[in-house]
């Protein structure tokens, strides 16, 4: 008897979990799509997307990002050469640490700890915000006043992510570079010049447009993870703590499935 | 007297044989009724008893199951979403909360409407704002933020930003909701006073008995998603109808009891 309620509770918790994802799929899906569609042709229905919220979000997600992004980069270009040149010795092959770092720095670690820290720092604010918009009528009143409310909030943060998200990874490209060339030189006695045009030699276009590529791709999953679960929000204020700690964790584990499988795809 | 009322004047707003869902519970149940122009009509009726749930459908916030929602002569169950978006223009919505945009100020909220639909230099944008302002007694007030107002001012504001593009049609839920009586009463004064001034149609859902009365020139009682009555402030009060009578005398429900429907609530098998 107890089995039996155990395993219907079991399925039926499946199913609610299964129905929820294909439901939260397909609204991410019409919502990128709808934003899109107010970028491009918002200005026929006389609701064109406005550029001084775009830069206001472009603040809040890259500029004042800055200070954060180059402390985590230089570490983790630090770090890199540190464990590089660690590992490295054993073989004697501690000149080729350059190319570990620059490959990994570029490739893997800048876009990743990037969008690790927008999808905690802005993914979250958005999803806070807008759930709190939610719970007080806000969107509802954007809807009644005939703004759509995908054109003046989603487009918006959608546009600044997807310029912010891959200048945030090229500049932390250059900090992390900066952070092994520093460690690098001070271990291994070679100067910074020699550093840099050893980088600039291994370096291919393609290993920095590769972590850009991704990075575009992280910045769809932040927004829309963190729309989606903002829009959901129905139930207060601890409605709106539920949303943003799952659209962070959720955006983080997303992410880091993508970039598993982009790895995946551009390596072979 | 009503009914020929009815007849001459043009509807505003009428809604057709309505019938809404939440999940699986119908929540409106065939509702009919019309609010003529000009008039200002309150939805009354008690907890649960359906009357947000019908605001929210004649603000087009949702999609009907059947039945049709016609504001000054579009059925909003049928036209397109530009068509609504043009339809709202002549729509002002004043919201329980006041749903004022917290990050922008009380001035910047008021002239959001006309920033968005109209265009007008910023001068006079911001001119018309300070003088929907002065009509709502918040002269002054443009500059603060919504966090630094009282309630009663900020569902003053919200009344002011409702009205900022002269709508044909205004909305208010539950505006005395939250207020001391004399604020309350000083809103229904300017619910009147607006519609003195710009002749809106003005439809009020609320279950404060006082400001009905105060301010109605039609009531509509609903029940459980069903319409009890429509009629004039004296025909509702004069009602023999039981529920309309404990709504007014402020009884507290009788609950019946379904034996059957309580065992199925219990053993959670209620459809």
């Amino acid at each position: 008897m107890i089995d039996k309620i155990v395993l219907r509770t079991f399925t039926e918790k499946l199913g609610k979990t299964t129905l929820r994802g294909v439901e939260e799929l397909g609204y991410s899906i019409a919502l990128l799509v709808e934003s899109f569609y107010w970028l491009l042709f918002g200005f026929r229905r006389r609701q064109a997307v406005k550029l001084p919220p775009i830069f206001a979000q472009m603040m809040h997600i890259g500029i004042q990002a800055l200070p954060i992004v180059t402390i985590l980069a230089f570490a983790i270009g630090m770090m890199l050469a540190i464990q590089g040149i660690a590992t490295l010795k054993t073989f004697g092959a501690e000149s080729q640490v350059v190319l570990g770092i620059a490959l990994s720095v570029t490739r893997e670690f800048s876009p990743l700890i990037i969008g690790i820290l927008v999808a905690g720092r802005s993914g979250s604010a958005l999803a806070a915000r807008i759930g709190t918009m939610q719970i007080a009528q806000e969107i509802d009143a954007l809807r009644v006043i005939g703004i759509s409310p995908v054109r003046y909030l989603v487009t918006p943060a959608m546009v600044a992510m997807l310029i912010m998200l891959p200048s945030l990874t090229f500049f932390a490209d250059l900090v992390a570079l900066l952070g092994g060339g520093v460690y690098s030189s001070l271990e291994l006695g070679m100067s910074l010049q020699a550093y840099a045009d050893r980088t600039i030699e291994v370096l291919k276009v393609e290993d920095i447009t590769q972590g850009l590529y991704k990075s575009l791709v992280f910045a769809v999953i932040i927004t829309l993870v963190s729309f989606v679960n903002g829009f959901s929000v129905t139930a207060g204020a601890e409605g709106v703590g539920k949303a943003t700690t799952r659209s962070v964790v959720l955006s983080i584990t997303y992410i880091i499935i993508a970039d598993m499988v982009f790895t995946f795809f551009l390596t072979h | 007297m009503t009914n020929q009322t009815e007849t001459q004047a043009s509807a505003a707003i009428k809604v057709e044989d309505l019938v809404t869902h939440y999940g699986s519970t119908r929540i409106l149940d065939h509702v009919n009724m019309q609010v003529n122009t000009g008039e200002i009509m309150v939805i009354m009726g008690g907890s649960g008893s359906g009357k947000s749930t019908l605001l929210r459908y004649m603000l087009g916030l949702h999609q009907a199951t059947s039945g049709s929602i016609k504001l000054l002569g579009h059925d909003i169950t049928k036209i397109s979403s530009q068509e609504m978006d043009d339809l709202r223009k002549n729509m002002g919505v004043s919201f329980q909360g006041g749903a004022l945009f917290n990050s922008m100020t009380v001035g910047q909220n008021v002239c959001l409407p006309l920033h968005e639909h109209t265009t007008l230099d910023e001068n006079t944008i911001q001119i018309m704002g300070r003088m929907k302002l002065s009509v709502v007694n918040l002269g002054g007030f443009d500059d603060l933020m919504p966090a630094q107002l009282s309630g009663g001012m900020i569902k003053r504001a919200a009344l002011a930003r409702a009205i900022v593009m002269d709508p044909k049609l205004l909305f208010f839920d539950e505006p005395s909701a939250g207020l001391d009586p004399v604020a309350a009463a000083e809103l229904d004064d300017l619910i009147l006073r607006i519609r003195k001034a710009l002749n809106t149609t003005i439809v009020v859902v609320t279950h404060d008995l006082d400001s009905t009365f105060r301010i109605a020139d039609r009531i509509t009682v609903l029940d459980k998603g069903k319409i009890l009555m429509i009629g004039t402030v004296e025909e509702v009060r004069n009602s023999d109808n039981e529920r309309i009578q404990s709504l007014l005398n402020r009884e507290a429900r009788h609950v019946e009891i379904n034996a059957d429907e309580y065992l199925k609530e219990l053993t959670g098998q209620k459809e």
